[in-house]
């Protein structure tokens, strides 16, 4: 249930709100890094990838900024009901991004490891990237909104991001058995793969938190895409 | 589903909002104060083993509503109550009723600190002298310690006895008035606002007395102080322009209200 109107002292509003700036900040901050370390990737851009680990300290301190925040919140205004759900779950948001940063940043860290162009899933990585960042978008924006159906939304996309990690990781599999100078390289993709297909599990969990912020109820059970563990024959 | 975490105790003794017959329950409950109507059809229970919360804005009808579980709206000029009040499933106004026996079986707390001008002693002393609690001076003295003691104030006074009861702190003067209350060994504690004229520290020992009272008595508090009420209750009834608006498990009431009106109340954003 949302609040209707403001409160009776406006600094709670304000405190609020600047919680919720910190997460959207955090947020554009993590989505961009995403988006950089797959450009980076395609265009073995080396001072981009660079550039992206460097920038991710940025995020590391606005999680600890959200944090103080947030427990100065709870310390000075004792918040309740959807006020103290919205604290809380800002508080978890913003570990979360946090850790999607940590994604980008082992992402550009192999950057310089991946000479080879030919290799081919390398073209699918950035479709794959472009779905699991967008659900990260559209997640945090439905927290600043608190709006749950969104959120819900956001999870029935994730099926999408892995059955491209699943398409991946067998035509890497393929890759390897076909040419065993091709596993370093491979490996190194998998592992990317990887990566963006924890930031979509990660866009899933925060849409979890974002709509217990928002109605008090735990997120109904959906059905899960699966993760392949595909056995080679 | 997947057990997380075993139940803490509190937690574990309260498997469902309803349990067993209510110590007592109001059911449509009308207040008037002449031709203003003070309370609109309000329906509560109120559990042995439990804390009742009424919480609400200045004048929304939770004190007026605590004052007729021992009927002391009948002292008011110009009250009228309708609707049932029943305790242990007999009905409060019922004519056959002895209003003095109700009192002493449904005790109140006053939020200033009230006692006699008279000694520490008297003052637990006297409710059960006049309802014939105690045969014999021993006894007397029996019921005072005894009394002193679950209000948690025997170890601070029972040098001077023979004091004044105004003479205390006031937070020792509240303590005080609930030995009083529980002397005439009640069944129901009713308390107005008991801290809202004590300091932090007063407070905090009037709170951990009301979780140490709950195993004996079933108590109902009214309280402006909303953090309060979810530290010590574990049902919260709020009051709104007369109306029950919501009525549940404190923890529920105070993560996740089920009324717009509740939500936006304990949140800050009116009144």
């Amino acid at each position: 249930m949302a609040a209707t109107s403001g409160h009776t002292i406006k600094a709670f509003d304000e405190d609020l709100d600047r919680l919720r700036a910190l997460i959207s900040e955090m947020g554009g901050l993590a989505e961009h890094a995403i988006r950089e370390s797959m450009r980076c990737l395609v265009q073995h851009d080396l001072k981009g990838a660079a550039k992206v680990v460097e920038d991710d300290k940025k995020l590391d301190a606005l999680e600890t900024e959200t944090e103080k925040r947030a427990v100065q919140l709870i310390a000075l205004r004792a918040p309740m009901a959807a006020d103290l759900r919205d604290v809380v779950a800002a508080m978890k948001i913003s570990s979360v991004v946090e850790r999607i940063g940590d994604y980008a940043k082992n992402i550009s860290k192999r950057v310089p490891l991946l000479a080879d162009r030919d290799i081919e899933p390398l073209s699918l990585m950035p479709e794959m990237a472009k779905i699991a960042t967008q659900m990260v978008h559209d997640v945090l924006n439905a927290f600043v909104e608190r709006d749950a159906e969104a959120a819900v939304r956001v999870c029935e996309r994730d099926k999408a991001v892995d059955d491209f990690y699943n398409s991946i990781f067998r035509t890497l599999l393929t890759y390897m058995m076909e040419n065993p100078s091709n596993i370093g390289q491979s490996a190194h993709l998998l592992f990317i793969a990887k990566n963006v297909e924890r930031v979509g599990d990660h866009a899933t969990n925060i849409a979890e938190m974002v709509y217990y912020a928002a109605t008090g109820e735990h997120m109904p059970e959906r059905p899960r895409g699966e993760d392949s563990f595909t056995e080679m024959d | 589903m997947i057990e997380t975490m075993a139940p803490t105790p509190a937690e574990a003794e309260e498997p469902a909002l309803v349990d067993g017959p209510p110590k007592m329950s109001a059911r449509n409950v009308d207040v008037f104060y002449g031709e203003k109507q003070a309370l609109h059809a309000v329906s509560v229970e109120i559990h042995d083993d439990k804390v009742t919360a009424f919480i609400g804005p200045s004048g929304c009808g939770k004190s007026t509503f605590l004052r007729c579980l021992n009927r002391m709206n009948d002292t008011i000029p110009g009250a009228r109550v309708t609707g049932e009040i029943e305790l242990d499933g007999n009905d409060i106004y019922a004519s056959e009723m002895d209003v003095v026996q109700l009192r002493a079986r449904v005790g109140m707390v006053f939020q200033k600190p009230n006692p006699f001008p008279k000694s520490i002693y008297e003052n637990v002393a006297y409710g059960p002298r006049i309802h014939g609690l105690a045969g014999n001076k021993s006894d007397l003295d029996g019921i005072v310690e005894k009394s002193l003691k679950r209000a948690g104030l025997w170890d601070e006074v029972k040098e001077r006895l023979q004091e004044s009861g105004t003479a205390l702190s006031g937070g020792q003067q509240q303590r005080l008035c609930i030995a009083r209350a529980i002397a005439v060994d009640p069944e129901v504690i009713l308390m107005d606002e008991p801290c809202s004229a004590l300091d932090p520290i007063a407070t905090a020992k009037i709170e951990e007395l009301i979780h140490e009272l709950r195993g004996r008595y079933a108590i109902a508090i009214v309280t402006h102080n909303m953090q309060q009420a979810a530290r010590v209750s574990q049902r919260t009834a709020f009051f709104h322009l007369g109306e029950l608006v919501e009525y549940g498990r404190t923890k529920d009431i105070f993560t996740n209200p089920r009324q717009q009106r509740t939500q936006d109340y304990i949140t800050g954003r009116y009144g």
